[in-house]
């Protein structure tokens, strides 16, 4: 850093610097055209987490280097990278949870298109979420406009609900990673969003056929490679997709349903 | 090369700056007033500061103590903010606030339940009763994913990863924004007829903050150029329990949540400290031993609370105290332990990861501390500015015409202290007010010109770093204005530091004018950082000056050479505004006179 002497004086002092140990970085940089792996090293202390040290880099290192950050606790979704090849939250990975003595590789999420350096283009999530039906709720219960939920009916939503959006799990799914079906499959994430519109006790809309026919809920084989990557540590395959399959089942495929279906003239 | 080849041009009646929880709701209400509705936002939609909040909203719907009504409600708060709020805003606050909760359950909210299905209300300090209608401990989440699941479908255009750097008047109305956006650094000029700003709070002046990288206090340095007025600058709330160790995570919330569940508070030497202060105002509401505080956890309605449930300002000097006198921990905290609950409860554990589940997850993961059984370490951290852009209390519009403020950039509501759960509810009742003005101060004003000199003159301002890429690093100045206002503005304050302080945001001004960037426009943190520092030193200036000139403790505000309240000092807010030769003025502004019915409701409820 250039010029902080004048006002050394007021600043608390710096932690020991005893329990410090150098660590090195292969950081990506580059943009949608070129890029490459570019190498720091930073003097690790106790406690602290991978984002802590790409800010370290920043401020001293690389005023440009790109990367995305809210919170810091693991709340807003927005750190989202590849680090030594797993998707993790940059804020919630301790440097003391990685294998000491190797370089710490931090890669953007490989499977948006890249804006610069560790921020990637996911304004296909937000456009998708466009697409799918909003919540619908039944008429209030009550006259004050309220409704009567009881807590064991909304377990499960809520765990839904926990979502923050950090795109891990889309950035995993080997559908939209390695086969690029973003046209015609909304991912893990709308999937489950679909799945908790559908479990509200309130909800009163049909998303069932979406999920089918545009949704592309069929190319889940229920590898379960969201789940594992989820840092809400929510059953996204186990309480989401799969009973969502299973509805589309029953819906579509079960010989009773369907011939109800033909007497409705439903699609 | 033309205006429209430098900047590209937006057109919107309604421009909402931020999109937290304010932001959200005010561009949701302005849609539905029929107007054009832009939304711009420094990150990604669902992500701005509103995510983090923790305990609940508070509203006296009455659903877990029916004795609760906007009565208490009012008086609650007015007592919270020692009686320098405004009062019409905290009774549109109290009377309103239950409805805005419900409309939220409408739009898919999802909030926890009592035996009786209805929404569950939990206790928080300052609040009679229990209050907070809450998600567990992420209502901040279930707030702003309602608000964006349901504001993408009502017609609003949004703009995100974009940063306002200058509002713009023509004849002393508001005509428009001038931003850029991070991803490619382009300029942007979005013509308005009304704009809406709800950019939040302050706290990225102090060192010690639960504020992200957002809280650059930008709304209210944009206001404060643009002719608007900053009042109550001098109240920052320092929240009583932000995490202290490890040091990356130093600041970050610990929900007082913890504490309406039945944690307490103990220093090195494993006392209950809270008990040994209690302030006359709240003497008669507070448990007198640790016995009838537990009975209130569990919903006794005959007991009183426990004294670490009293308000922010109070148990954060008190923590302070303990601290300062070596009774402190390890690293430099207090101990807070809900883990001890198990003494009373069967499955203790599980109901802790039940209500506080992302304060199991925080402290496990980021401190390796299991709170079910060990005590967490806590300590005061800068948590929100009660001060902000002064508004008419009946619109939100304050003295810029075509100008509103909704959320934390605003004064008014909460005086000289806020009380937990009164800022969720405050965005959605304001946020709506904001947007229902704004789009009836567009039916009823035509448009204005954009003044192209004036955009021309901001950006130039703003692209001046690049010209010294051998200047300072802003990343500098900004770290030595955080330990400025921490360590000389900050929990105590004394008259010779303050003036330290105001001399130090003057050097920092000169430093300024030699920081230099290097790379180019996009995503360049750096360059960001530079444009946020002007912004966080107006700020900080405010906040010293009116500091300095309230010569007395009130709320958050202590002075240790001041150390008890004025009765002189409660007539007046407190208004900072840019005079024409370009200095920040200071002056006192009586309080606004309450009606006499509100003045009966604050007898009736003493």
């Amino acid at each position: 850093m250039s010029t902080q002497t004048a006002t050394a004086a007021i600043t608390t002092p710096k932690p020991p610097a005893d329990h410090a140990r150098p660590v090195h970085f292969r950081i990506w940089r580059g943009d949608k055209d070129t890029g490459a792996f570019v190498e720091y090293t930073v003097n690790v202390t106790e406690g602290m987490v991978l984002l802590d040290c790409v800010h370290r880099i920043q401020a001293e290192q690389a005023s440009d280097l790109a990367c995305r950050w809210n919170c810091k606790a693991g709340k807003c979704g927005s750190c989202s990278a590849e680090i030594n090849g797993k998707p993790s939250l940059m804020c919630m990975t301790r440097m003391d949870t990685l294998p000491p003595d190797k370089v710490v590789t931090v890669e953007p999420m490989r499977s948006f298109p890249l804006i610069r350096d560790l921020v990637t283009d996911v304004s296909w999530n937000f456009r998708v979420k466009k697409t799918i039906k909003p919540f619908k709720p039944r008429k209030p219960d009550n006259a004050d406009g309220s409704w009567t939920m009881f807590q064991q009916d909304i377990d499960r939503v809520q765990e839904f609900r926990k979502c923050i959006e950090c795109f891990l799990c889309q950035d995993v799914c080997h559908v939209i990673r390695d086969h690029h079906k973003e046209d015609e499959f909304i991912g893990p994430r709308f999937l489950m969003y679909t799945a908790a519109l559908e479990m509200h006790p309130l909800d009163t809309e049909d998303r069932v056929g979406d999920l089918k026919n545009r949704d592309g809920i069929g190319y889940c084989n229920i590898t379960k490679c969201c789940t594992k990557v989820c840092p809400e540590h929510i059953g996204i395959t186990d309480n989401a997709i799969i009973p969502m399959k299973e509805r589309v089942v029953d819906e579509f495929y079960d010989p009773i349903t369907r011939l109800f279906r033909i007497f409705k003239g439903k699609k | 090369m033309s205006f429209t080849d430098q900047y590209i041009v937006h057109e919107h009646d309604v421009l909402v700056i931020g999109a937290g929880g304010a932001g959200l709701r005010a561009a949701i209400e302005a849609s539905a007033a029929g107007v054009k509705v832009g939304v711009i936002c420094k990150s990604l939609l669902g992500k701005a500061h509103t995510v983090m909040a923790e305990g609940g909203m508070a509203a006296a719907m009455g659903n877990v103590d029916d004795r609760d009504n906007w009565e208490v409600h009012f008086a609650d708060t007015m007592r919270g903010g020692q009686y320098l709020n405004n009062p019409i805003m905290v009774e549109h606050h109290a009377k309103e606030a239950p409805a805005r909760v419900l409309e939220l359950e409408s739009w898919g909210a999802v909030f926890d339940r009592t035996k009786e299905g209805k929404i569950l209300q939990r206790n928080f300090g300052g609040h009679r009763y229990p209050r907070l209608a809450h998600v567990g401990d992420r209502t901040g989440l279930e707030l702003i994913r309602t608000l964006q699941d349901h504001g993408i479908h009502q017609g609003m255009e949004v703009f995100m990863e974009m940063t306002v750097v200058s509002l713009l008047t023509t004849g002393g109305r508001i005509s428009g924004v001038l931003g850029y956006d991070r991803e490619r650094g382009r300029m942007h000029v979005w013509k308005a007829k009304a704009v809406v700003l709800a950019t939040g709070g302050i706290g990225k002046s102090f060192r010690i903050t639960s504020n992200s990288w957002e809280g650059t206090g930008d709304g209210h340095a944009l206001a404060y150029e643009a002719g608007a007025e900053l009042m109550d600058m001098e109240f920052v709330q320092f929240h009583p329990t932000g995490m202290v160790w490890p040091p990356s995570v130093r600041g970050i919330l610990v929900t007082e949540g913890v504490r309406g569940e039945g944690g307490v508070l103990r220093n090195s030497e494993g006392k209950r400290f809270m008990f040994d202060d209690v302030p006359d105002a709240y003497r008669n509401q507070v448990a007198k031993d640790e016995e009838e505080g537990w009975r209130y956890v569990c919903g006794d309605k005959n007991a009183n609370r426990p004294p670490e449930l009293l308000t922010r300002d109070h148990v954060a000097r008190c923590i302070n105290r303990e601290i300062k006198a070596g009774r402190g921990s390890p690293h430099g905290g207090v101990y807070l332990d809900i883990g001890w609950i198990k003494e009373k409860l069967p499955n203790a554990s599980a109901h802790i990861q039940r209500k506080l589940p992302s304060m199991y997850h925080q402290f496990k993961q980021l401190a390796g501390v299991d709170i079910t059984t060990e005590a967490m370490e806590v300590g005061p951290t800068t948590h929100y500015v009660m001060g902000g852009v002064a508004v008419d209390g009946h619109t939100q519009m304050s003295c810029v015409p075509g100008l509103f403020a909704a959320g934390e950039v605003t004064a008014g509501l909460h005086g000289a202290n806020r009380l937990g759960g009164n800022s969720l509810s405050d965005l959605i009742v304001f946020g709506k007010l904001a947007g229902e003005h704004a789009a009836k101060f567009v039916k009823e004003h035509g448009a204005v010109e954009v003044d192209q000199a004036q955009v021309e003159a901001h950006t130039r301002a703003i692209m001046a770093p690049f010209d010294r890429p051998n200047g300072e690093n802003p990343y500098g100045i900004q770290q030595d204005l955080q330990n400025t206002m921490q360590d000389l503005v900050g929990i105590v304050r004394v008259q010779g530091e303050m003036e330290l302080a105001l001399a130090k945001i003057e050097e920092y001004k000169a430093r300024l004018k030699n920081v230099g960037v290097i790379g180019h426009r996009e995503y360049n943190p750096g360059w960001h950082t530079a444009i946020d520092l002007p912004c966080m030193l107006t700020v900080s200036e405010s906040i010293t000056r009116s500091a300095l000139d309230r010569k007395e403790s009130r709320g958050a505000q202590f002075r240790d050479d001041y150390p008890e309240k004025s009765a002189e000092c409660s007539t007046f807010n407190l208004v900072a505004k840019k005079a024409p030769d370009g200095s920040m003025q200071v002056t006192r502004r009586p309080i606004l006179q309450m009606r006499d019915d509100l003045k009966a409701v604050i007898e009736k409820m003493k």
